[in-house]
């Protein structure tokens, strides 16, 4: 939730331009997971800049803490200890949250109007005041990110800290990471900066590192350097090639148009019948035998 | 001076029965409207916004599934499709131009009324099941993303097929002269019933009939 927006590039649920007098460089979020030590220091960071306070949960037997994205936890680093190679363990930590895609499912499926923002920059932003609380940002987002409020109702996530970079500064876990792991900038410039991490990671041997930026999202806000980016599952399940789920491109799409036009004409056609066939009415008084 | 006679189609609580169902399935359905297309998200103000259309839609739905499922027993017995309804279908394109003369006698319900309330049976189970699956904030949680995703496609079409069933229903109402007044009365009059269902009209003048040489079977719906 922001402060009033002029560069606004898609509003849910809304069939006229939004508001897009000004236009603002597209950003980006960069994780560099091959840097990541897991400290967390993030998720803090999240809390902290978003006032935001989980339950203090059960330990489930694992590092991940809280065990899952929650209304109260946008951020979680998903811990993965993987054999990529055999005999060769890997503890792959992925920070999960909000990948802010440039097509994004959630926006698409979601039926309240301005409930859910995309801003030029990229930001996906979830305004809640306008939320029902109905779920379908979660049934269109490929990487099951939303979560609603037990509280309130409302659906909530990563907001890439829109109030900082409004005011010309970084998300609260970039500034804090330790490590260097999250960057933030331009998509550019971290598109380039990213090309650097993984001529790098080739050249220590992680001949499969790459950027994660699926272009079947149109590319996201929030991309990955992975040190396997040819099997993104190892890392806590991040899909590989992730598109909008051809289900909800229908719902949205071209049923919604065929059924509409198809109301539309139902009602036409029974007023044009009613006019041109008159009423179906007995002629005749009862014939009695 | 012959007067004219009326016959009873709909008793009391079968018209109260039909109008509850007939008030909760356009609140279901309005509310639902609100969010099958931006351009009809306002219809959401007519239950106080977005987010009390949302909540109230599925407990419309239920009284809307409980009322229908109930009224669908209550006509099931009327609902067998006949030799002579099958022989109605092929005449349809005539009767739609209004000339029924051609076409075989039908009972209490013509084909067309059978195809519509098993096609709406079978909508409302539809809508049933995948309403739940997608039900927030109750059930959806229970079920896969996957699964959600396929429920809401379902619901959406199914609600489309169930508000286009509507629209058939109400305007047939409107254009057969004396259907709406029949279920806001329950009376038909005899010249109606005979031209529109000849063989119902045929069985109540028989019970008529039956009932004045027995008055002790009753049947006193004919007056």
């Amino acid at each position: 939730m922001a402060l009033q927006s002029l560069d606004i590039s898609a509003r849910s649920a809304t069939t006229t331009p939004a508001p897009k007098a000004r236009k603002t460089p597209e950003l980006a979020k960069l994780i560099d997971i091959s840097k990541c030590i897991g400290c967390k220091a993030c998720q803090v960071a999240c809390m902290e800049w978003n006032d935001l306070r989980d339950t203090v949960n059960r330990n489930v037997g694992v590092y991940d803490n809280p065990a899952d994205l929650s209304a109260q936890s946008w951020t979680v680093m998903r811990f993965a200890e993987v054999e990529p190679a055999p005999g060769k363990l890997e503890w792959l930590i992925r920070k999960d949250g909000c990948m802010h895609c440039s097509d994004p499912g959630c926006l698409k499926s979601c039926p309240a109007p301005g409930a859910i923002i995309r801003y030029s920059n990229g930001i996906v932003d979830f305004h809640q005041e306008h939320c029902t609380g109905c779920g379908y940002c979660i049934i269109g987002c490929p990487f099951n990110i939303p979560r609603i409020s037990e509280q309130d109702g409302k659906a909530y996530k990563c907001t890439l800290c829109s109030d900082r970079i409004a005011v010309g500064t970084e998300p609260a876990c970039a500034k804090v990471c330790p490590t260097g792991a999250i960057v933030f900038g331009t998509k550019e410039d971290m598109r380039l900066h990213a090309a650097g991490r993984v001529q790098d990671l080739q050249a220590r041997g992680y001949s499969q590192a790459g950027v994660y930026d699926p272009p079947g999202l149109g590319g996201t806000h929030v991309m990955y350097v992975l040190h396997h980016a040819d099997r993104p599952g190892l890392y806590s399940g991040l899909p590989k090639d992730p598109v909008l789920s051809p289900l909800v491109s229908l719902w949205k799409g071209v049923a919604k148009t065929v059924m509409n036009v198809g109301l539309a004409t139902a009602v036409l056609a029974a007023f044009f019948h009613y006019v041109s066939q008159g009423p179906n009415k007995e002629h005749n008084e009862e014939e009695v035998a | 001076m012959n007067r004219e006679r009326v016959i009873r189609r709909y008793s009391a609580g079968e018209r109260c029965h039909h109008w509850l169902l007939a008030s909760s399935f356009i609140l279901t359905g309005l509310s639902g409207l609100a969010f099958f297309h931006p351009g009809l998200y306002w219809l959401s103000n007519l239950f106080g916004g977005g987010t009390w259309a949302r909540m109230l839609h599925p407990y419309f739905a239920m009284v809307t599934v409980l009322a229908f499922l109930t009224w669908f027993i209550r006509i099931r017995k009327d609902m067998h499709i006949t030799a002579d309804d099958r022989k109605w279908a092929t005449h349809i394109p005539e009767i739609m131009r209004n000339r029924m003369d051609n076409a075989p006698a039908t009972g209490k319900y013509n084909f067309g009324q059978k195809m519509l309330a098993r096609t709406q049976l079978l909508l409302i189970l539809l809508l049933l099941i995948t309403g739940v699956i997608i039900w927030q904030p109750l059930f959806a949680d229970a079920f896969s993303v996957d699964l959600r995703r396929v429920a809401v496609l379902v619901h959406a079409l199914s609600a489309f097929a169930a508000v286009l069933s509507l629209i058939v229903h109400v305007y047939a109402a409107i254009w057969t002269s004396g259907a709406i007044s029949g279920m806001l009365s329950g009376r038909v009059t005899s010249a109606w019933a005979q031209y529109h269902n000849r063989l119902w009209y045929e069985e109540k003048m028989q019970q008529a009939r039956d009932a004045a040489v027995r008055p002790d079977l009753g049947g006193n719906t004919v007056g």
